[in-house]
């Protein structure tokens, strides 16, 4: 198949395809790239322009922007931690033969079809309401005084609702990853005097490497950009305390009508972003090598 | 130290009864193999004894000690698996040394024994290197490897040999033949193979759907099978088993005739039959001759025996080398 003539003919069918997405990906990015250098207020429409890098002094200097620095990556690192840690836990247990599995998988994985905006507020209203939610409720029979979640550690409630969302997710992979687990060789190590524990962090876990792995980079491109979680609990407040670079981006431009801050602070995402995926390739992607 | 006794030793998957009931003493140093088609029990057999699977009922009793309830670290056997089952995270010296690190021995120690087995096994060369990163044959003395430092009471081998092509086979199976001249550790051995059972065992045990079908050296078992089902399966070619009146004639059921005990000639004999197919080896010619009367019967002659298709030919049975079987199966 690998003829000089099938090379050409694939190139010229692939070609729309590729073509397109390019395009799709390089025209938002350029005109953002092209606002960011301009002085562009929704309020002043028509009076727009070029300012240099203003914009991007502004928005780096910008108090906010090291706090929503900060939050990102306690966001990304918190629910990371939560899922990795919680989805190996759950996934162990799954993986034990008993009554009901196949059910009691489906509603583990469930949080996950739940779309974030909806989860949230189930979240805010149903639980973390310092009047009315379970927790409050469950803090009053208890003869303690409710806490207000959302005002009082508004990012830890955030990663907790996120960590809530994206458990299913770690569950899921791992639990995959455990039933890939060679039987025989979980037998060999307790031929070989291994106690559960030991068999979990010399064969499992490293087993599970892999799999992790890949949890982590997917979670990771995804939590960078968490956004309708934060806009329906706490508007990224009190403050700039659950601020994250992405609901700053969506407050520059559209609540302060900033066209130009916005853009500059979305490519200064982009930048962040790529610096952490090469970071995380570094440490974790030579477990990706078969 | 290494005397396995099993006693009344029933196993049960729910319903299904895979060992009915076993009695079996297998003495300190014995090569001792288990083999029967497949499904018989002999893998279970081999993994009650290593403790991998619970006892349904009766006693296993390891140099007089009860371990029936004993887990499978602290029976002090050690196992060589199908998979090989080893480590793929792991190198080759810490495979090895995995059991001793688990039973916490010190550095110094867990250095020595390792690079004396690799020694043994030829492995030397190999250590740092990961499984995948090794041939079948290698592998497999890795996972010998790892059962060998800790210097256990006695081995057990799941088919270990199933997965390696013909020729690596009959080396592995010299080689694991040797290291039980040199370690005088007893040895369990499961196969289907009948050839790596008469090959290495001290003792055969046939099983068959769980029971045990006979016990004997491989010797025994080859000039006097207890009933048909060893007649029939040791042995290779199998052996001829003929019912009707021409066993009728000799006061049994059924009459069974190995094919190298067949005397094949081209003027007279016995039994006038044709030839079918034959199968030409250089050393060995083993012929398909239809007799009238009788199902296709296999014969083994000697070096080069030049007949064709449709040739004509005259079997004659040794008559002292004819096996008797009576109505239930059993050797008269």
């Amino acid at each position: 198949m690998a003829t000089q003539h099938s090379k050409t003919a694939a190139r010229l069918m692939i070609s729309p395809a590729v073509i397109l997405l390019f395009l799709w990906m390089i025209v938002p990015l350029s005109m953002t790239l092209y606002f960011s250098f301009l002085r562009y207020n929704l309020l002043m429409p028509g009076m727009e322009s070029f300012t240099g890098w203003d914009n991007y002094y502004y928005f780096l200097t910008d108090p906010a922007f090291a706090a929503a620095l900060t939050n990102t990556l306690l966001l990304v690192g918190g629910v990371l931690l939560i899922t990795i840690v919680g989805g190996t836990a759950l996934a162990l247990l799954l993986d034990q033969p008993m009554w009901g599995q196949g059910i009691v998988r489906i509603l583990v994985i469930a949080p996950f079809f739940i779309m974030p905006t909806v989860s949230a507020l189930v979240w805010k209203n149903m639980f973390m309401n310092p009047v009315n939610g379970m927790f409050a409720h469950i803090a009053r029979a208890l003869g303690m005084q409710p806490f207000d979640f959302l005002a009082h550690a508004p990012l830890a409630s955030i990663i907790g609702i996120v960590a809530w969302q994206w458990l299913p997710f770690a569950t899921l992979i791992l639990l995959t990853a455990l039933q890939s687990l060679d039987r025989e060789q979980m037998e060999a190590a307790e031929m070989d005097g291994a106690s559960p524990v030991a068999r979990f962090v010399y064969i499992t876990l490293p087993h599970l490497t892999r799999a992790i792995t890949v949890v982590v980079l997917i979670q990771t491109i995804f939590l960078l950009g968490v956004f309708a979680e934060i806009l329906v609990t706490t508007n990224g407040g009190p403050g700039t305390a659950s601020t994250n670079i992405t609901y700053l981006v969506y407050a520059q431009s559209l609540l302060n009508y900033d066209v130009g801050g916005g853009s500059a602070g979305g490519i200064v995402a982009v930048i962040l972003a790529n610096i952490v995926a090469i970071f995380l390739m570094r440490m974790i992607g030579k477990n990706l090598d078969a | 130290m290494g005397k396995i006794t099993l006693r009344n030793v029933q196993k049960r998957f729910g319903e299904a009864v895979v060992i009915p009931s076993l009695d079996l003493d297998i003495e300190d140093g014995e090569f001792v193999v288990f083999v029967g088609p497949s499904g018989c029990g002999k893998s279970t057999l081999l993994r009650l004894i290593a403790g991998l699977e619970d006892v349904s009922d009766g006693q296993i009793l390891i140099d007089g000690r009860n371990a029936t309830e004993m887990p499978p670290a602290k029976r002090g056997l050690a196992m060589v698996f199908q998979s090989y089952a080893l480590y793929p995270h792991m190198t080759v010296r810490k495979n090895i040394a995995f059991p001793l690190k688990m039973a916490k021995m010190d550095r110094a120690e867990i250095d020595r024994r390792v690079d004396n087995a690799a020694r043994v096994l030829n492995l030397t060369n190999y250590l740092d290197r990961r499984p995948g990163q090794l041939s079948g044959g290698q592998r497999q003395r890795v996972a010998i490897g790892r059962a060998i430092v800790r210097e256990p009471a006695a081995f057990l081998f799941d088919e270990p040999l199933s997965n390696l092509d013909a020729a690596l086979r009959v080396n592995m199976r010299l080689e694991i033949t040797e290291l039980h001249q040199s370690l005088k550790t007893t040895m369990i051995y499961v196969t289907h193979d009948q050839v790596e059972a008469m090959t290495m065992a001290d003792k055969i045990v046939v099983l068959n759907a769980g029971r045990i079908e006979q016990v004997g050296s491989p010797l025994t078992l080859y000039r006097s099978p207890a009933n048909l089902f060893v007649a029939g399966f040791i042995g290779s070619p199998k052996m001829n088993l003929i019912a009707g009146p021409e066993a009728a004639s000799r006061g049994a059921t059924t009459i069974g005739i190995r094919p190298e005990h067949l005397d094949i000639s081209r003027d007279g004999g016995e039994w006038p039959g044709e030839v079918g197919v034959s199968e030409h080896l250089g050393s060995d010619t083993f012929l398909h001759v239809h007799v009238k009367g009788m199902p296709t019967l296999t014969v083994r002659a000697g070096g080069e025996f030049g007949v064709h298709h449709g040739d004509r030919v005259w079997l004659t049975p040794q008559p002292d080398k004819i096996h008797r079987f009576g109505p239930d199966g059993r050797a008269i």
